[in-house]
Protein backbone atom coordinates (compact mmCIF):
# COMPACT_ATOMS: atom_id res chain seq x y z
CA UNK A 1 0.00 0.00 0.00
CA UNK A 2 1.07 3.20 -0.52
CA UNK A 3 -0.01 6.49 -0.31
CA UNK A 4 0.98 9.57 -2.06
CA UNK A 5 0.34 13.53 -1.15
CA UNK A 6 0.92 15.86 -3.67
CA UNK A 7 0.48 19.53 -3.57
CA UNK A 8 -2.49 19.16 -1.59
CA UNK A 9 -4.73 22.74 -0.95
CA UNK A 10 -7.58 23.32 1.51
CA UNK A 11 -9.39 26.52 0.97
CA UNK A 12 -12.70 27.80 2.86
CA UNK A 13 -13.33 30.84 1.64
CA UNK A 14 -10.29 32.92 0.98
CA UNK A 15 -8.58 30.92 4.05
CA UNK A 16 -6.05 28.33 2.77
CA UNK A 17 -6.23 26.16 5.63
CA UNK A 18 -4.00 23.37 4.18
CA UNK A 19 -1.04 24.56 1.90
CA UNK A 20 0.58 22.41 -0.67
CA UNK A 21 1.23 19.12 1.60
CA UNK A 22 3.69 17.11 0.02
CA UNK A 23 4.53 13.44 1.32
CA UNK A 24 4.53 9.92 0.29
CA UNK A 25 4.05 7.10 2.95
CA UNK A 26 4.52 3.06 2.28
CA UNK A 27 2.88 -0.20 4.11
CA UNK A 28 5.55 -0.35 7.86
CA UNK A 29 5.69 3.75 7.13
CA UNK A 30 4.57 6.36 9.87
CA UNK A 31 3.93 10.12 10.18
CA UNK A 32 3.27 12.73 12.73
CA UNK A 33 1.38 15.69 11.81
CA UNK A 34 1.72 18.55 14.52
CA UNK A 35 1.00 22.19 14.21
CA UNK A 36 -0.33 24.68 16.95
CA UNK A 37 -4.22 24.91 17.18
CA UNK A 38 -6.46 25.57 14.16
CA UNK A 39 -3.42 25.00 11.89
CA UNK A 40 -5.13 22.61 9.91
CA UNK A 41 -4.23 19.07 11.18
CA UNK A 42 -7.68 17.76 11.70
CA UNK A 43 -8.68 19.12 7.72
CA UNK A 44 -5.94 17.35 6.41
CA UNK A 45 -6.87 13.90 8.65
CA UNK A 46 -10.01 14.24 7.36
CA UNK A 47 -8.82 15.15 3.73
CA UNK A 48 -6.40 11.88 3.87
CA UNK A 49 -9.28 9.96 4.91
CA UNK A 50 -11.56 10.88 1.90
CA UNK A 51 -14.12 13.11 4.05
CA UNK A 52 -13.41 15.91 2.77
CA UNK A 53 -12.62 16.91 -0.95
CA UNK A 54 -9.26 18.58 -1.49
CA UNK A 55 -9.54 22.65 -3.23
CA UNK A 56 -6.53 21.65 -5.16
CA UNK A 57 -3.57 18.79 -5.31
CA UNK A 58 -3.96 14.80 -5.62
CA UNK A 59 -4.33 12.14 -2.71
CA UNK A 60 -3.90 8.66 -4.06
CA UNK A 61 -3.68 5.27 -2.79
CA UNK A 62 -2.52 2.66 -4.18
CA UNK A 63 -2.06 -1.42 -3.66
CA UNK A 64 0.77 -2.18 -6.13
CA UNK A 65 0.09 -0.44 -9.77
CA UNK A 66 -3.68 -0.35 -8.78
CA UNK A 67 -4.84 2.80 -7.56
CA UNK A 68 -7.84 2.47 -4.90
CA UNK A 69 -10.99 4.28 -5.18
CA UNK A 70 -11.76 5.77 -1.67
CA UNK A 71 -14.43 3.05 -1.16
CA UNK A 72 -11.58 0.83 -1.54
CA UNK A 73 -9.72 2.89 1.09
CA UNK A 74 -12.56 3.23 3.40
CA UNK A 75 -12.60 -0.90 3.81
CA UNK A 76 -8.25 -0.42 4.80
CA UNK A 77 -8.76 2.54 6.75
CA UNK A 78 -9.01 2.53 10.64
CA UNK A 79 -9.83 6.50 11.90
CA UNK A 80 -9.89 7.54 15.90
CA UNK A 81 -10.68 11.34 15.99
CA UNK A 82 -12.39 13.63 17.92
CA UNK A 83 -15.18 14.43 15.16
CA UNK A 84 -15.43 10.55 14.98
CA UNK A 85 -18.56 9.44 16.76
CA UNK A 86 -20.50 6.45 17.60
CA UNK A 87 -23.98 5.63 18.31
CA UNK A 88 -24.41 6.84 22.18
CA UNK A 89 -27.90 5.18 22.45
CA UNK A 90 -27.05 1.90 21.56
CA UNK A 91 -24.64 -0.64 23.91
CA UNK A 92 -21.09 -1.17 22.57
CA UNK A 93 -21.55 -4.25 21.37
CA UNK A 94 -24.50 -3.11 19.33
CA UNK A 95 -22.38 -0.63 17.63
CA UNK A 96 -19.64 -3.09 17.11
CA UNK A 97 -22.62 -5.48 15.68
CA UNK A 98 -23.24 -2.70 13.26
CA UNK A 99 -20.26 -1.71 12.15
CA UNK A 100 -19.18 -5.10 11.72
CA UNK A 101 -22.24 -6.00 9.21
CA UNK A 102 -22.00 -2.27 7.75
CA UNK A 103 -18.21 -3.25 6.47
CA UNK A 104 -19.49 -6.52 5.32
CA UNK A 105 -17.57 -8.61 7.93
CA UNK A 106 -19.03 -11.23 10.37
CA UNK A 107 -20.20 -10.62 14.00
CA UNK A 108 -16.78 -11.99 15.94
CA UNK A 109 -17.94 -11.61 19.47
CA UNK A 110 -14.69 -13.11 20.62
CA UNK A 111 -12.65 -10.73 19.06
CA UNK A 112 -15.09 -8.03 20.16
CA UNK A 113 -14.42 -8.92 23.73
CA UNK A 114 -10.48 -9.57 22.89
CA UNK A 115 -10.94 -5.67 21.72
CA UNK A 116 -12.39 -4.16 24.62
CA UNK A 117 -10.51 -5.95 27.56
CA UNK A 118 -7.39 -4.53 25.73
CA UNK A 119 -8.73 -1.27 25.86
CA UNK A 120 -9.58 -1.90 29.31
CA UNK A 121 -13.43 -2.01 28.82
CA UNK A 122 -13.85 -5.41 29.66
CA UNK A 123 -17.65 -6.17 30.92
CA UNK A 124 -18.85 -2.87 29.29
CA UNK A 125 -20.40 -3.94 26.15
CA UNK A 126 -23.63 -4.62 27.11
CA UNK A 127 -23.71 -1.00 27.94
CA UNK A 128 -25.15 1.66 25.77
CA UNK A 129 -22.43 4.16 25.35
CA UNK A 130 -24.31 7.28 26.90
CA UNK A 131 -23.15 6.10 30.23
CA UNK A 132 -19.15 5.57 28.98
CA UNK A 133 -17.45 8.81 30.19
CA UNK A 134 -15.31 10.88 27.49
CA UNK A 135 -12.09 8.51 28.50
CA UNK A 136 -14.35 5.57 27.89
CA UNK A 137 -15.73 6.71 24.72
CA UNK A 138 -12.40 7.30 23.22
CA UNK A 139 -11.10 3.68 24.18
CA UNK A 140 -14.30 2.40 22.51
CA UNK A 141 -13.10 3.98 19.44
CA UNK A 142 -10.17 2.07 19.27
CA UNK A 143 -12.12 -0.63 19.45
CA UNK A 144 -14.48 0.00 16.25
CA UNK A 145 -11.49 1.51 14.21
CA UNK A 146 -9.11 -1.80 14.84
CA UNK A 147 -12.13 -4.43 14.39
CA UNK A 148 -11.03 -4.85 10.89
CA UNK A 149 -7.19 -4.68 11.16
CA UNK A 150 -7.00 -2.14 8.99
CA UNK A 151 -3.46 -1.29 7.09
CA UNK A 152 -3.78 2.24 6.95
CA UNK A 153 -4.38 3.92 10.91
CA UNK A 154 -5.10 7.62 11.33
CA UNK A 155 -4.98 8.71 15.05
CA UNK A 156 -6.11 12.39 14.80
CA UNK A 157 -5.23 13.58 18.87
CA UNK A 158 -4.68 9.73 20.20
CA UNK A 159 -4.74 10.59 23.99
CA UNK A 160 -7.55 12.70 24.05
CA UNK A 161 -9.51 12.71 26.99
CA UNK A 162 -7.42 9.74 28.11
CA UNK A 163 -5.67 8.92 31.22
CA UNK A 164 -2.56 7.96 31.91
CA UNK A 165 -3.27 4.14 31.74
CA UNK A 166 -5.75 4.96 28.94
CA UNK A 167 -2.90 6.90 27.10
CA UNK A 168 -0.51 3.95 27.94
CA UNK A 169 -2.77 1.23 25.99
CA UNK A 170 -3.50 3.86 23.12
CA UNK A 171 0.62 4.03 22.62
CA UNK A 172 0.88 0.11 22.84
CA UNK A 173 -1.66 0.25 20.22
CA UNK A 174 0.24 2.64 17.79
CA UNK A 175 3.06 0.34 18.11
CA UNK A 176 1.55 -2.87 17.01
CA UNK A 177 2.35 -4.20 13.58
CA UNK A 178 4.25 -1.70 12.51
CA UNK A 179 5.29 -3.58 9.61
CA UNK A 180 1.73 -4.44 8.08
CA UNK A 181 0.09 -0.65 8.12
CA UNK A 182 0.65 2.79 7.54
CA UNK A 183 0.44 5.11 10.26
CA UNK A 184 -0.97 8.72 10.60
CA UNK A 185 -1.35 9.96 13.52
CA UNK A 186 -1.77 14.01 14.71
CA UNK A 187 -1.14 15.49 17.78
CA UNK A 188 -0.25 18.26 19.55
CA UNK A 189 1.55 16.14 22.23
CA UNK A 190 5.39 16.80 21.65
CA UNK A 191 6.32 13.93 22.80
CA UNK A 192 4.19 11.77 20.12
CA UNK A 193 6.52 13.03 17.43
CA UNK A 194 8.36 9.76 18.09
CA UNK A 195 5.91 7.70 16.68
CA UNK A 196 7.09 9.07 12.98
CA UNK A 197 9.33 8.07 11.08
CA UNK A 198 8.40 11.25 8.87
CA UNK A 199 7.33 14.39 10.58
CA UNK A 200 4.63 17.01 8.90
CA UNK A 201 4.80 20.37 11.27
CA UNK A 202 2.18 22.82 9.38
CA UNK A 203 2.38 26.32 10.37
CA UNK A 204 -0.68 28.90 11.35
CA UNK B 1 -27.55 -5.44 -5.78
CA UNK B 2 -27.68 -7.90 -3.14
CA UNK B 3 -24.91 -6.46 -1.22
CA UNK B 4 -26.33 -3.15 -1.66
CA UNK B 5 -29.77 -4.40 -0.42
CA UNK B 6 -28.33 -5.96 2.82
CA UNK B 7 -26.18 -3.24 4.03
CA UNK B 8 -28.90 -0.81 3.81
CA UNK B 9 -31.34 -3.56 5.73
CA UNK B 10 -28.13 -2.86 8.37
CA UNK B 11 -28.79 0.85 8.57
CA UNK B 12 -32.77 -0.02 8.55
CA UNK B 13 -32.52 -2.01 11.19
CA UNK B 14 -29.74 -0.02 13.07
CA UNK B 15 -32.32 2.82 12.44
CA UNK B 16 -35.27 1.19 14.07
CA UNK B 17 -33.37 0.12 16.82
CA UNK B 18 -32.60 3.90 17.56
CA UNK B 19 -36.08 4.82 17.26
CA UNK B 20 -37.64 2.41 19.10
CA UNK B 21 -35.12 3.33 22.03
CA UNK B 22 -35.59 7.04 21.83
CA UNK B 23 -38.54 7.78 19.27
CA UNK B 24 -36.67 11.09 17.87
CA UNK B 25 -39.09 11.17 14.67
CA UNK B 26 -42.22 9.33 16.17
CA UNK B 27 -42.85 11.50 18.89
CA UNK B 28 -42.40 14.60 16.81
CA UNK B 29 -44.57 13.36 14.10
CA UNK B 30 -47.11 11.80 16.51
CA UNK B 31 -47.69 14.81 18.13
CA UNK B 32 -47.72 17.04 15.57
CA UNK B 33 -50.15 15.65 13.65
CA UNK B 34 -52.72 14.53 16.91
CA UNK B 35 -53.02 18.25 17.41
CA UNK B 36 -53.40 19.19 14.10
CA UNK B 37 -56.31 16.79 14.01
CA UNK B 38 -57.57 17.57 16.93
CA UNK B 39 -57.45 21.32 16.29
CA UNK B 40 -59.06 20.56 12.97
CA UNK B 41 -61.83 18.43 14.12
CA UNK B 42 -62.67 21.19 17.16
CA UNK B 43 -62.46 23.96 14.56
CA UNK B 44 -64.91 22.30 11.48
CA UNK B 45 -67.18 21.52 15.13
CA UNK B 46 -70.41 19.40 14.17
CA UNK B 47 -70.36 19.88 10.18
CA UNK B 48 -70.70 17.99 7.72
CA UNK B 49 -67.25 17.81 5.87
CA UNK B 50 -67.19 17.47 2.19
CA UNK B 51 -64.47 15.69 0.39
CA UNK B 52 -63.35 19.09 -1.53
CA UNK B 53 -62.38 19.93 2.05
CA UNK B 54 -61.52 16.75 4.35
CA UNK B 55 -58.89 15.75 1.52
CA UNK B 56 -57.00 18.87 1.64
CA UNK B 57 -57.12 19.21 5.28
CA UNK B 58 -55.91 15.53 5.32
CA UNK B 59 -52.93 15.90 3.22
CA UNK B 60 -51.65 19.05 4.72
CA UNK B 61 -51.62 17.35 8.37
CA UNK B 62 -49.66 13.90 6.57
CA UNK B 63 -47.57 16.57 4.77
CA UNK B 64 -46.57 18.88 7.96
CA UNK B 65 -46.34 15.84 10.35
CA UNK B 66 -43.80 14.40 7.39
CA UNK B 67 -42.12 17.52 7.42
CA UNK B 68 -41.74 17.46 11.69
CA UNK B 69 -40.40 14.39 11.71
CA UNK B 70 -38.88 12.72 8.87
CA UNK B 71 -35.59 15.19 8.46
CA UNK B 72 -34.79 13.60 11.95
CA UNK B 73 -33.19 10.66 9.44
CA UNK B 74 -29.61 12.58 8.61
CA UNK B 75 -30.42 15.45 10.87
CA UNK B 76 -29.19 13.19 13.77
CA UNK B 77 -26.54 11.79 12.00
CA UNK B 78 -25.04 14.94 11.54
CA UNK B 79 -25.55 16.81 15.41
CA UNK B 80 -24.57 13.20 16.70
CA UNK B 81 -21.24 13.55 14.81
CA UNK B 82 -22.06 10.10 13.53
CA UNK B 83 -22.37 10.45 9.77
CA UNK B 84 -18.72 10.02 9.52
CA UNK B 85 -18.72 6.76 11.02
CA UNK B 86 -21.72 5.79 8.27
CA UNK B 87 -19.72 7.64 5.75
CA UNK B 88 -16.48 4.95 6.37
CA UNK B 89 -18.19 1.70 6.42
CA UNK B 90 -20.70 2.04 4.35
CA UNK B 91 -21.48 2.45 0.53
CA UNK B 92 -23.66 6.14 0.12
CA UNK B 93 -26.27 4.05 -1.60
CA UNK B 94 -26.73 1.73 1.08
CA UNK B 95 -26.94 4.54 3.26
CA UNK B 96 -29.52 6.51 0.69
CA UNK B 97 -31.85 3.35 0.29
CA UNK B 98 -31.72 2.23 4.25
CA UNK B 99 -32.28 5.65 5.62
CA UNK B 100 -35.63 5.51 3.07
CA UNK B 101 -37.21 2.42 3.64
CA UNK B 102 -36.97 3.90 7.38
CA UNK B 103 -38.82 7.04 6.27
CA UNK B 104 -41.21 4.98 4.41
CA UNK B 105 -42.08 2.76 7.06
CA UNK B 106 -42.47 5.84 9.92
CA UNK B 107 -44.81 7.65 7.86
CA UNK B 108 -46.91 4.24 7.14
CA UNK B 109 -47.21 3.65 10.90
CA UNK B 110 -48.00 7.20 11.36
CA UNK B 111 -50.93 6.50 8.53
CA UNK B 112 -52.02 3.70 10.23
CA UNK B 113 -52.67 5.85 13.23
CA UNK B 114 -53.67 9.49 11.64
CA UNK B 115 -56.07 8.26 8.63
CA UNK B 116 -58.21 6.17 10.52
CA UNK B 117 -58.72 8.79 13.32
CA UNK B 118 -59.04 11.64 10.84
CA UNK B 119 -61.89 9.78 9.32
CA UNK B 120 -63.73 8.77 12.80
CA UNK B 121 -63.40 12.34 14.01
CA UNK B 122 -64.25 14.14 10.64
CA UNK B 123 -67.04 11.22 10.64
CA UNK B 124 -65.92 10.81 6.66
CA UNK B 125 -66.67 7.69 5.17
CA UNK B 126 -64.56 6.96 1.86
CA UNK B 127 -66.53 5.12 -0.44
CA UNK B 128 -63.90 3.80 -2.89
CA UNK B 129 -61.39 2.46 0.03
CA UNK B 130 -58.97 0.56 -2.62
CA UNK B 131 -58.45 4.20 -4.31
CA UNK B 132 -57.96 5.34 -1.15
CA UNK B 133 -55.46 3.09 0.14
CA UNK B 134 -53.46 2.99 -3.17
CA UNK B 135 -53.40 7.00 -3.02
CA UNK B 136 -52.20 7.44 0.23
CA UNK B 137 -49.85 4.30 0.17
CA UNK B 138 -48.22 5.97 -3.28
CA UNK B 139 -48.46 9.54 -2.31
CA UNK B 140 -46.68 8.64 0.94
CA UNK B 141 -43.91 6.59 -0.81
CA UNK B 142 -43.42 9.79 -2.61
CA UNK B 143 -43.67 12.52 0.20
CA UNK B 144 -41.06 10.10 1.97
CA UNK B 145 -38.34 10.02 -0.92
CA UNK B 146 -39.15 14.02 -1.32
CA UNK B 147 -37.91 14.08 2.41
CA UNK B 148 -35.41 11.87 2.31
CA UNK B 149 -33.50 13.46 -0.06
CA UNK B 150 -34.49 16.72 1.08
CA UNK B 151 -32.93 16.02 4.90
CA UNK B 152 -29.89 14.43 3.14
CA UNK B 153 -29.10 18.04 1.67
CA UNK B 154 -30.39 20.06 4.49
CA UNK B 155 -28.11 18.19 7.13
CA UNK B 156 -24.89 19.74 5.44
CA UNK B 157 -26.80 23.26 6.43
CA UNK B 158 -26.74 25.34 9.45
CA UNK B 159 -30.56 27.02 9.28
CA UNK B 160 -31.38 23.17 8.80
CA UNK B 161 -35.63 23.23 10.24
CA UNK B 162 -36.84 26.16 8.57
CA UNK B 163 -35.09 25.30 5.41
CA UNK B 164 -36.78 21.54 5.45
CA UNK B 165 -40.07 23.04 5.04
CA UNK B 166 -39.15 25.63 2.36
CA UNK B 167 -37.72 23.37 0.15
CA UNK B 168 -39.67 20.36 0.45
CA UNK B 169 -42.94 22.06 -0.45
CA UNK B 170 -42.12 23.02 -4.08
CA UNK B 171 -40.99 19.87 -4.72
CA UNK B 172 -44.16 18.00 -2.79
CA UNK B 173 -46.28 19.84 -4.45
CA UNK B 174 -47.59 17.72 -7.51
CA UNK B 175 -47.53 14.90 -4.68
CA UNK B 176 -50.14 17.06 -2.90
CA UNK B 177 -51.99 17.73 -5.97
CA UNK B 178 -52.49 14.41 -7.10
CA UNK B 179 -53.10 13.37 -3.28
CA UNK B 180 -55.70 15.50 -2.76
CA UNK B 181 -57.17 15.02 -5.54
CA UNK B 182 -57.21 11.46 -6.21
CA UNK B 183 -58.32 11.12 -2.68
CA UNK B 184 -61.36 13.29 -3.07
CA UNK B 185 -62.21 11.01 -5.87
CA UNK B 186 -61.70 8.06 -3.40
CA UNK B 187 -63.76 9.40 -1.19
CA UNK B 188 -66.78 10.50 -3.68
CA UNK B 189 -66.44 7.21 -4.69
CA UNK B 190 -66.10 7.58 -8.14
CA UNK B 191 -64.71 4.32 -10.02
CA UNK B 192 -61.20 3.43 -9.66
CA UNK B 193 -60.02 4.70 -13.50
CA UNK B 194 -61.19 7.94 -12.81
CA UNK B 195 -58.31 7.87 -9.67
CA UNK B 196 -56.01 6.58 -11.47
CA UNK B 197 -54.18 9.40 -13.57
CA UNK B 198 -53.65 10.76 -9.77
CA UNK B 199 -51.95 7.15 -9.06
CA UNK B 200 -50.11 7.50 -12.20
CA UNK B 201 -48.71 10.70 -11.58
CA UNK B 202 -48.06 9.62 -8.08
CA UNK B 203 -45.94 6.48 -8.96
CA UNK B 204 -44.36 8.31 -11.85
CA UNK B 205 -43.20 10.64 -9.45
CA UNK B 206 -41.55 8.57 -6.79
CA UNK B 207 -40.21 6.74 -9.49
CA UNK B 208 -38.10 10.23 -10.62
CA UNK B 209 -37.52 10.87 -8.10
CA UNK B 210 -36.20 7.43 -5.74
CA UNK B 211 -34.42 7.70 -8.97
CA UNK B 212 -32.34 10.70 -8.88
CA UNK B 213 -32.12 10.55 -5.19
CA UNK B 214 -29.83 7.46 -5.96
CA UNK B 215 -27.98 9.57 -8.51
CA UNK B 216 -27.18 12.29 -6.79
CA UNK B 217 -26.76 10.94 -2.72
CA UNK B 218 -23.31 10.32 -3.51
CA UNK B 219 -22.27 13.80 -4.37
CA UNK B 220 -24.14 15.07 -1.75
CA UNK B 221 -22.90 12.71 1.25
CA UNK B 222 -19.45 12.88 0.05
CA UNK B 223 -19.35 16.76 1.11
Amino acid sequence: MKLTVSGLWKRYGRRNVVSNVNFELNTGDSVVITGPNGSGKTTLVRLLCGLLAPSKGDIRYKDGEQELSMDAVFAHLGLVGPYLQYYRDLTAYENMQFIAKARGLSVDMPRIDALLERVGLAGRGKDELRTYSSGMLQRFKYVAALYHEPSIVVFDEPTANLDKDGAAIVYDLIQERPDQRMLILATNEPHEIRFGKQHVRIAQ
Amino acid sequence: MFELLSKSLVVFQKDLKLEFRRRYALNAIAMFALTTLVTVSFSIGPLDVEPAVAAPLLWIILFFSAMSGLSHIFIREEEQQTADTLRLVLPPNAVWLGKWLFNVLLLFALELIVVPMFCLMMNISVENLTTFVLIVTVGSIALSSVATIIAAIISLTSSRGALFAVLSLPIALPVLISGIEGTRMAMHGAAFERGLPDLQILFSFSVVIITISALVFEFIWRK
